[in-house]
């Protein structure tokens, strides 16, 4: 099963890295891609309504918590997703959100 | 026994290997619920079959095959169901699958009330309805919260399976913790008292399917020893009746000898828990003759060993005050005033009833008044306005 992994905290912990986290999910074979972010401050959010484009600058919500970074990564279930996300070092910091993916109907993919 | 009887106890069962074969939960409950009715319209026709249970779980297993043959989906589903039907005694009663049903239903990726329910649906075989009026929700509501709950199941990938022993220490407490609940719904509320009935019921399962698991045996107990009292706790108008002075001739015998032999027995294990010792502090109050025979200092220690949330330290300067006198019990009370029991209508009327047996009783008196404003229910109510009217009468 896929899950995006969601790594939201305070920005205080955005130059923190992972500890070795990526390297260890590298070779464990169950990481399908992901990425840090640029800071919330840096962001621009985009609506389009009556055909009229609308920008804002920042992140869909101010709150404390933000999203920093995000990875998609394929294993077996929940439980094996759960024990992932709590090996990140933003969960003992921050929140992490698992997401499964949308998966496609059959055939499609 | 009951065609009723044969369902409650055959229906987890069902269920639980239904969904093991087809992987989908809303199939299995219906191809079961399908089963339970052919069984209803052909046994009292043909009598019932020797194994009802395998009777059930094939027939269950029939439909399912029927309904995916005729979606002509899950071809690979198809054939794993059809597998199942050409070894008819293999897959039947597998024990694991009721607990993996119940580790499942109980996990913690689901919200308590989920579990709850969940647990009653599939495991426990209760209809949505009943279900919805236990927890006085539209039925509606039920239905979509048991929906929700087996969709989650189902698209986040939450496993069908006991987990592994690395999990247990954390999994095991989530289903232990899902059945008290349950007992305890049914406990502090005369008219669901059945749901505590289910909760022993399904207890005695867990019991059975994890013999390993001191902490399951030490619910059981735990459940059996307040059971005993059940009858005793509330007068014909609904008014609360202390331990003190309920009528301990009445208590049942044959639950508080079973509740206490299977703690000893527990015990003997070595491996204490909170559910152990909750049951031990149960049997001190199920085994003592008369109020005044009970052990308060073996209840307070009992009560030193578990963790000390406010509400075990609440009930620990009771035990105490009880052991040592009044004086001593106000003052471990007046400590946790300032605590967050603020607004919890025992830290009062634990307070009044120490002032009652140290006779100050105007003070006792506006205690029982804090403590009327702040009960949760008439039975409460009623018992504390007794007292007030006791202790106003000598104020």
């Amino acid at each position: 099963m896929k899950y995006l992994l969601m790594i939201c905290g305070d920005e205080s912990h955005a130059n923190d890295g992972c500890g070795g986290w990526s390297e260890e999910m590298e070779e464990r074979g169950v990481v399908a891609g992901g990425a840090g972010l640029r800071p919330p401050a840096e962001a621009t959010t985009v609506r389009v309504r009556n055909d009229e484009l609308l920008l804002t600058d920042g992140p869909f919500a101010e709150t404390k918590e933000q999203i920093g970074g995000f990875v998609l990564i394929d294993c077996a279930d929940l439980d094996e997703a759960i024990e992932i996300a709590a090996k990140h070092p933003a969960a003992s910091y921050g929140t992490i959100e698992i997401r499964p993916v949308l998966e496609p109907p059959p055939g499609v993919r | 026994m009951t065609f009723e009887e044969i369902c409650r106890q055959e229906w987890g069962q069902v269920v639980a290997t239904l969904i093991r074969v087809t992987g989908d939960w809303e199939l299995a409950e219906e191809a079961a619920q399908e089963a339970f009715a052919a069984a209803l319209e052909r046994w009292p026709r043909d009598g019932v079959p020797d194994k009802p249970g395998a009777w059930l779980t094939t027939t269950a297993r029939n439909r399912a095959i029927d309904w995916l043959r005729r979606e002509a989906v899950g071809a690979a589903k198809l054939q794993e169901v059809a597998v199942m039907t050409q070894e008819p005694e293999a897959p039947y009663d597998v024990p694991d699958d009721r607990l993996r049903l119940m580790f499942t239903c109980c996990h913690p990726a689901l919200a308590m009330e989920a579990r709850v329910a969940l647990t009653l649906r599939t495991l426990a075989g209760l209809s949505t309805a009943e279900i919805a009026r236990a927890f006085l929700v539209p039925e509606t509501t039920m239905s979509k919260r048991l929906t929700r709950a087996k969709q989650k199941i189902q698209h986040a990938g939450i496993p069908y399976r006991v987990p592994p022993s690395h999990l247990l220490p954390e999994r095991t407490p989530a289903v232990l913790a899902v059945l008290y609940l349950l007992f305890n719904e049914g406990y502090s509320d005369v008219v669901r008292s059945s749901l505590s009935a289910e909760a022993i019921r399904l207890t005695r399962l867990g019991v059975q399917l994890m013999p390993d698991e001191p902490e399951a045996a030490g619910l059981l107990a735990l459940m059996l020893l307040h059971d005993a009292r059940r009858e005793t706790r509330l007068t014909a108008d609904c008014e609360l009746i202390t331990l003190e002075d309920q009528d301990r001739t009445r208590w049942d015998g044959e639950l508080i000898a079973e509740g206490e032999q299977l703690l000893d027995a527990t015990l003997r294990r070595g491996a204490p828990g909170p559910y152990q010792v909750q049951a031990a502090i149960a049997a001190c109050h199920a085994t003592a003759r008369t109020a005044a025979d009970t052990d308060w200092p073996q209840i307070a220690a009992l009560y030193g060993q578990l963790k000390q949330t406010p509400v075990v330290a609440l009930n620990r300067a009771v035990a105490i005050g009880m052991a040592d006198g009044p004086a001593v019990g106000l003052r471990l009370v007046d400590d946790l005033a300032a605590g967050p029991l603020t607004g919890y209508h025992l830290l009062p009327a634990t307070r009044a009833d120490f002032l009652r047996r140290l006779g100050r009783w105007s003070e006792a008196a506006s205690a029982y008044r804090e403590a009327i404003e702040l009960a949760g229910t008439d039975a409460e109510r009623r018992f504390l306005r007794r007292r007030l009217r006791e202790v106003s009468v000598r104020a």
